[in-house]
Order: structure tokens, then sequence, then C-alpha cells
């Protein structure tokens, strides 16, 4: 059923939000938070999983759910009170139930004995069940996904097999019945699905009218039935209003069949007996009864009027809250973003024009411009603003991981995180959930020290890993800190060294040193263990950020650990280019790539094999990239006195110099993809639109450069082979 | 004239579930996220029956059903409870509350319709 495929999405989607809720709120607990909600929120957000997991029969999910859940309901009632063990139990339990949910999305098994325990764990903190060897027994029992009501509606298919008895019911409604909204027609209704029936109304405690009370019940009816259900299927029918009515249920004899007071059996219509009823008591009481009576009043279906003022109106103060969040598809976000990208442009160009046309700075239409101007950008941010979130979605799967990794390594991590509610865009969350994970790995299987060194260093046992995030200069910052050993640089050295990484001898500062472990193919740990090494290393890292347009950086200090740096655009939906030209087109460089501009000297720029260059810069010489040339702007290489030079720094850390004709300026642009149209074309990762409504491309530097080198070897072989 | 049945519920997945059971027996189904909400839709809407989950943040199934009992025009709406639990003592709850009758979750379609139809004049 598609249908119901689709809610299964939606359901594990929600889980995720509900695991997610249920651990911020176990941490919040552990943390020392009282308040009750917070215990509710809690319970509720198990509860809802064991619910929606019912429903697709999600057994083992359910049944660990319930566990859990009822664990959760003795914390909250009180009876247990909230340890630092137990909620240590309970964190390991919601890990456990996260991968129970995930096995059951990806129809993997579980670890069935890692479950078993934990689940025998949480029931031994039950104080209920404690000593109580039944407790297994009364999960299964209550457990059971319907154990009760299978038999509730099967009075309507009653088998033909059992032989047909007579029972006669004493139904005598209360007022609360009715205050509940049951209703006797129904249930007589009801009652005669089961068999034949006949049903006789005893109106004697009915008073006279002047005494009526028109909300209470005064009518008895007594009913004689011939049906092969058995009595328990009559009381399934009454299961509503027990305890509402009083209710006798005898059956039979066969003599007395048929001679309830003088009732013959049979097809007696009941609807229109009632109906009957009804409209002779109703004209009654509308001639007594005035306004008092509800419009819908009979006789016998009264509700207490004391609910009118006893029940105090819950408080619904607080309208404005429950529309204070609205889902929307990010379609329609990524189309708004879109359009108001175009009305940037459109402005700038309008803004152009109306210089063009010579009209003074003080005419109503610039300063009209000017406001619109202006307006446009206030648009373009709130709409930025939509899609950005909180990075708490990711903070939030931090403190699993860490105790995951601390487990595995043994060692003690307490988890620090600020400025979870910064916002970033929805597309930058969610790609650097990995790189942060990963660097989490890192800061605790190498950065910290084993429980034993930190003991002999003088330091707490506890190591302290902390994840910061704040807004800085138009960009967001995050930070990966740990309070270990900071890197140990001899060893780091050595090892780049024994890779071939860097010559032995290098003469390098320390800080060139760190960032030796952002080469490809660089890992500290001499052994690969099973948690940093997943085969990627922080030149994965690295370059994931830079391909979000971030640079990540590290501070390192012996003894007192290493913070890594991450400096991520907010949104990537704009970005802050150098327009630049090049062959007579007009180019944006991501300014994040770039590192300096200069003007070359003809001193410093040396030509060798193949047309290759280098530019000599402090000392250094870079291979000096001619932007026009690579694009096939231009076929011959341009001189570069004349140009200007572009200090970039690639992925790996390498630094190139492009040569273009001629900076103009520095603006932020609206990000166009271009692969929609033209697939991917090489050296150009998007383009944007000019305020005089050319388009410009943005290049990619990395693709750029990589092209230039692999040309430049291709003229090494030739040579080469030449040679 | 089909009923229109009002649901509140705080979880996405059983909103989905109760509005595809209730749609495809004819029913038109209005939705409320939890109680408080369950309320605010009650003031434009008159349900002819209304089904309702007990655990929910802001206001309960329970406080709902005050709610709604406490309100000369929807006091006589039949209410019935969605519950995980089978047993007495939560029904005793949701009875005292003033709910009409309950559900059990996970609810099979057939009976969840069998029961609104039970309490739905």
């Amino acid at each position: 059923m598609d249908a119901m495929a689709e809610i299964r999405q939606t359901f594990f989607l929600e889980c995720e939000e509900q695991l997610a809720e249920l651990e911020t709120g176990l941490l919040a607990i552990d943390d020392g938070d009282r308040d009750p909600e917070t215990v509710n929120a809690v319970f509720r957000a198990v509860h809802s999983i064991k619910g929606g997991a019912g429903a697709f029969a999600l057994d083992d999910l359910v049944s660990f759910a319930h566990v859990f859940e009822t664990a959760l309901d003795h914390l909250r009632a009180g009876r247990l009170e909230a340890t630092p063990d137990l909620l240590k139990t309970m964190l390991r339990a919601a890990d456990a139930l996260a991968d129970l949910v995930r096995a059951a999305r990806d129809e993997t098994g579980v670890d069935a004995v890692r479950l078993a325990t934990l689940a025998a764990e949480l029931r031994a903190v039950d104080p209920a069940a404690a000593g109580e060897g039944a407790a297994d027994q009364d999960e299964s029992f209550a457990f059971r996904p319907v154990p009760m009501d299978e038999s509730m509606f099967d009075g309507f298919d009653a088998d033909a097999a059992p032989p047909e008895r007579e029972f006669s019911i004493r139904f005598r409604p209360h007022r609360d019945l009715y205050a509940k909204a049951n209703e006797t027609a129904l249930l007589l209704r009801e009652l005669g699905g089961l068999g034949e029936i006949a049903v006789a109304c005893d109106a004697s405690e009915l008073p006279l009218l002047p005494d009526l009370d028109p909300e209470a019940a005064y009518l008895t009816w007594i009913i004689s039935l011939r049906t092969g259900a058995g009595e328990s299927a009559i009381r399934d029918a009454f299961e509503f209003v027990e305890g509402d009515c009083d209710l006798e249920i005898a059956q039979a004899g066969a003599d007395r069949a048929g001679d309830e007071e003088g009732l013959a059996p049979g097809d007696v219509d009941i609807a229109a007996l009632i109906g009957k009823m009804q409209a002779s008591v109703e004209a009654e009481l509308a001639r007594v009864v005035d306004t008092q009576v509800p419009r819908a009043a009979s006789a016998d279906a009264e509700r207490p009027d004391q609910s009118r003022s006893d029940h105090p109106k819950p408080d619904h103060a607080k309208p404005e809250q429950a529309g204070a969040s609205i889902r929307v598809d990010l379609d329609r976000v990524d189309r708004l973003i879109n359009l108001v990208g175009e009305l940037v442009i459109n402005q700038a160009m309008l803004a152009q024009q109306v210089q063009e046309a010579g009209l003074s700075r003080a005419s109503g239409v610039a300063t009209g411009l000017g406001e619109l101007e202006q307006l446009t950008r206030e648009i373009q941010d709130s709409v930025m603003a939509i899609r950005a979130q909180p990075v708490k979605s990711v903070f939030q799967r931090m403190p699993r991981l860490v105790r995951e990794v601390a487990a595995l390594t043994g060692k003690s991590v307490r988890l620090v995180t600020e400025g979870e509610h910064t916002e970033v865009d929805k597309t930058v969350i969610e790609r650097i959930a990995d790189p942060l994970t990963h660097m989490i790995r890192n800061a605790i299987d190498h950065g910290l020290e084993s429980p034993e060194r930190r003991r002999a260093a003088g330091k707490p046992e506890e190591g302290v890993v902390r994840l910061l995030a704040l807004h800085r200069s138009g960009r967001i910052v995050i930070e990966v800190s740990d309070d270990g050993a900071g890197i140990d640089r001899a060893r780091v050295k050595a090892l780049a060294a024994g890779k071939g990484l860097i010559a032995a001898d290098a003469p390098l500062t320390d800080e060139e040193i760190d960032n030796l472990i952002f080469l490809p193919g660089f890992s500290t740990a001499s052994t690969v263990s099973d948690i940093s090494g997943r085969g990627v290393g922080m030149d994965v890292v690295r370059r994931s950020i830079q391909a979000l347009g971030g640079r990540i950086s590290i501070q390192s200090r012996p003894g007192q650990g290493s913070t890594f740096v991450l400096s991520l655009p907010l949104t990537l939906a704009v970005l802050d280019g150098m327009v630049v030209t090049a062959g007579g087109q007009t180019l944006v460089v991501p300014l994040t790539a770039i590192v300096e501009t200069l003007q070359p000297k003809i001193a410093d720029v040396h030509g060798f094999g193949g047309g290759a260059r280098v530019i000599a810069i402090r000392e250094e010489f870079t291979p000096l990239i001619d932007v026009g040339r690579e694009l096939g702007y231009r076929a011959a290489a341009a001189d570069a006195v004349g140009g200007v030079a572009i200090l970039v720094e690639s992925e790996g850390g390498a630094r190139f110099a492009l040569l273009v004709d001629a900076i103009l300026g520095q603006r932020q642009v609206v990000i166009k993809s271009l692969e929609a149209n033209y697939q991917h074309v090489p050296g150009i990762a998007a383009a944007t639109i000019l305020g005089d409504g050319r388009v410009a491309l943005i290049l990619d530097v990395d693709a750029v450069v990589a092209s230039s080198r692999t040309e430049a070897q291709g003229h090494d072989l030739l040579l080469a082979t030449a040679g | 004239m089909s009923k229109t049945i009002l649901t509140v519920d705080d979880s996405r997945t059983m909103r989905d579930m109760l509005r595809l059971a209730l749609s495809d027996a004819g029913f038109r189904v209005v939705q409320a996220d939890d109680g408080v909400h369950g309320l605010e839709v009650l003031a434009g809407e008159t349900p002819d029956v209304i089904v309702t989950d007990i655990n929910m943040p802001r206001l309960d199934g329970f406080g709902f059903i005050e709610g709604v009992r406490g309100d000369d025009r929807h006091r006589a709406v039949p209410i019935l409870v969605l519950t995980t639990e089978s047993d007495a003592a939560k029904k005793e709850r949701a009875r005292r509350a003033g709910a009409t009758g309950w559900i059990i979750k996970p609810f099979d379609p057939a009976k969840l319709v069998a029961a609104i139809r039970r309490v739905a004049a």
C-alpha cells in the first residue's frame, strides 16, 4: 500500500526527531534539570515511537520501547530517582532505541544480546517489579499488540454455530453516561446487531414534569436478546458505559422467554420505538421547560449542567505559539530564494541604467531606487534566514558519538557544546555533519590521552571536548577543541618524512608541521583503530569543508590540547567573490580561495619547458597559471607583466598564482547553477549575473589548478619521451 | 453527508494513519497537533466524533476532554481516546475525564471505523 509506505517514511523521520528530543531531555535531566515537563517530553518521545512502531508491527521496537517507557513512567511519577547511574542506563537505552529504529528502517538485524541486557537493566530499576519474577510474564501479556479489543467488535459476525440463547438485560443508564456522550439508542442498535432483540422501557421513575431535571437519567431499559453470541459479547457492547449504568445480564430460562414484562419477542423496530419515545417526551418537555433545555434534548439523554461551571477551561492563552512554526517544502523556499536572487540582479541593473541615464542623485528616481536597494537586501536576508537553521540538529548527534567513542577507547570524556542556536543554511548544516563527526572522533581518539596518562600529567581523568559555534563577520565559525596532549610535532614530522610527504630535513615552523596532518595520505595513528581509521583522514575533512567554501585551521599547544577552527559561509546561495577579467571575459574568483594579489614583475616570472611558468613570491617559486589560456579564451599565454597575479590555495594546501588581466572589484554574487542546462563545465563552478546584466562565470579554482597540472605533466612526459 | 471527525495527536505518523483510515472510510477529517490546538480547531468546527491521543505536549488528552466537556457547544460530542494501554486503570482515567470510549493502539482501520460508528449517532 503506497500510502502506508509513505506514512512509514514519516514515522522514521519522526522517530529521528523523537530520538533527538529523548537524548536532549535525558542529558538535561542528567545535568540537573528537574522540570517535570522535561521528563514528560522524554516519556512522550518514547511513547510516540512505541505507538508508531506498533502500527507497523515492529515488535522488537515495541517491546523495548515499552520497557523503556515503563521505567520512564516511574521516573515521571517520582517512584524513581534520577541518579547518575539511572541516567547512564537510560542514555544507553536511548542509544539502543535509536539502533532499533534504524534497524527497523533499514531492515537489518540488531544485537539481541545487548538489547536483552539493557531491557533487563531497565526492568531491574522498576520499583514495582523489583523482586517479582513475574515481570516478564506481565510484559508479554500486556504487550501482545491487540489483546483486549479482539472481541470488541466481533459481535457483528456472530457465528451461526453456537446455539442461540436468550438473555434478559436490565440496563439503567446514569446521568454520567450521557455526560460522556454515550447514547442509549446506539447501544441498543449495537445489541440489535447481535441477534433478535426486544426492548421495553420502564419509565416508572420518570418524575412529574415540574420536578424533571432535563439532564438526569430516569429510564430503565429491559432488553431481551436472542443471540448465538455469548455473554461476553453483550458485555463488550456495554464496554464504554461500564460504571456509568446499572447493568444486569441474565440468561433467561426457556420458559421465561418472551415473558419479560409481557413483551413479545420478535421484530421490533428499535429505532422507531426510540424515536417515538423521544418525540413524545420532547414534545412534553418543550411545553414545560423552555430555554434551559438544549435543543437536542431528549428525556433520557441529558448532560450534567454542573460541567458548565465546574470544569475550568484549560488554558488556551497561547494561540500564537500554535502557529509558531510551519513545515514548508524546501523546493518552495529555494524557488523564493531564486526569485529574490533575480530581484537583486534586476535591481542592480536598474541602478546602473539610472546612472547611465544621467539622472541626478537627488532625483526621485534615484532616492526611490536607493530605498528599493535597501528593501531588496532586507528581503534577501530574510529569505536566507528561512533556510537558516540552528546547528543544534548536528550538535545533538554528537553526545551519542562521544559516548560510543569513549566506550570504545576506554577514555572518560565530557562533551561541552556552546552556541548550538547559531544559525546557518540548511545545506551547510547537512554537509558539516560528517566532517564534524570525524573531527570529534579524532579529538577523542588522538587528542585525548588515556586516563592513566592524564593522571600522570596532573590533569583530571575526564577529558573535555568542546564544540562551539558562533557567528563572526558574516560567517559561521565552528571550533572543535580538546584538552588533550596536543599535536606531537616530532612524531608528525617523522611520519610525514617517512611517508615521503616532506624532506626529512625540511625546516618547518610549528604551524607548518601542524598543517601536515591535512595532507592526503597522512594518518597519525600507528595502528588503525576502528574509530578514526575509517579510511578518511583530515585531508578529506579539509576537502569537504573547502567544497562548502570554508576553511579549516588548527592551533595546538603541547600538553594543553588542540583546537580546530572551521569557518564557513552562512549560505551557499550567495558568495563573496573577486570580479576579474581574463581574456576579455568577466569572471568571479571565490574570495575564500584567495590568499593575496600582486602585480608580477618581469624579473620574478620564469618560463620553462612547455610554456609553463613560475613566479617567485617571497623567494618561493609558485606555478603561474594563465586563466585566460586555461579556459580557452586565448591560445597564447598572456604577458605576465601588466596583468594581476592572484595567489590562491588549492585543496591540497599548495599555492598557485592565477594570472588575470585586471581586478574589477569585490562583491557578493548570487550563485546560479549551470549544471542543469550545460552539465558540468570544467574549470567553472557556477555562474552569476552582474549588475549590467552580463553573465559572469564563477571560477572553480581547484579544477583550473588541477587541469593545468595534468597539462604540465603531459609536457613533462612529452619532453621525457622526446629526450 | 459525510461525518466530520476531529483527530488530535502530536505524532505525525499517527495523524497520517488516522487520516488515511478515516478518509478511506468516507469521513471528513480535521486534525490537530495537541490539546490546545484541538480546542482552537473546535472554535471553527463541529465534528461528529473526536478521536484524541492522551500523551501530548502543552495540553494532554485528559485536559483536552475536560475542555471539550466544559464547552457548551461541544460537550455532547462523542470522544474516543487512543491508548496504547489496555489496562483498566488507564481506561478508567479516560472515562473519568469524560471520554466516550477508547481505541487501543495499534488500531486496525476497520476497528477504528467500527468504534466510531458505534458512538456516532
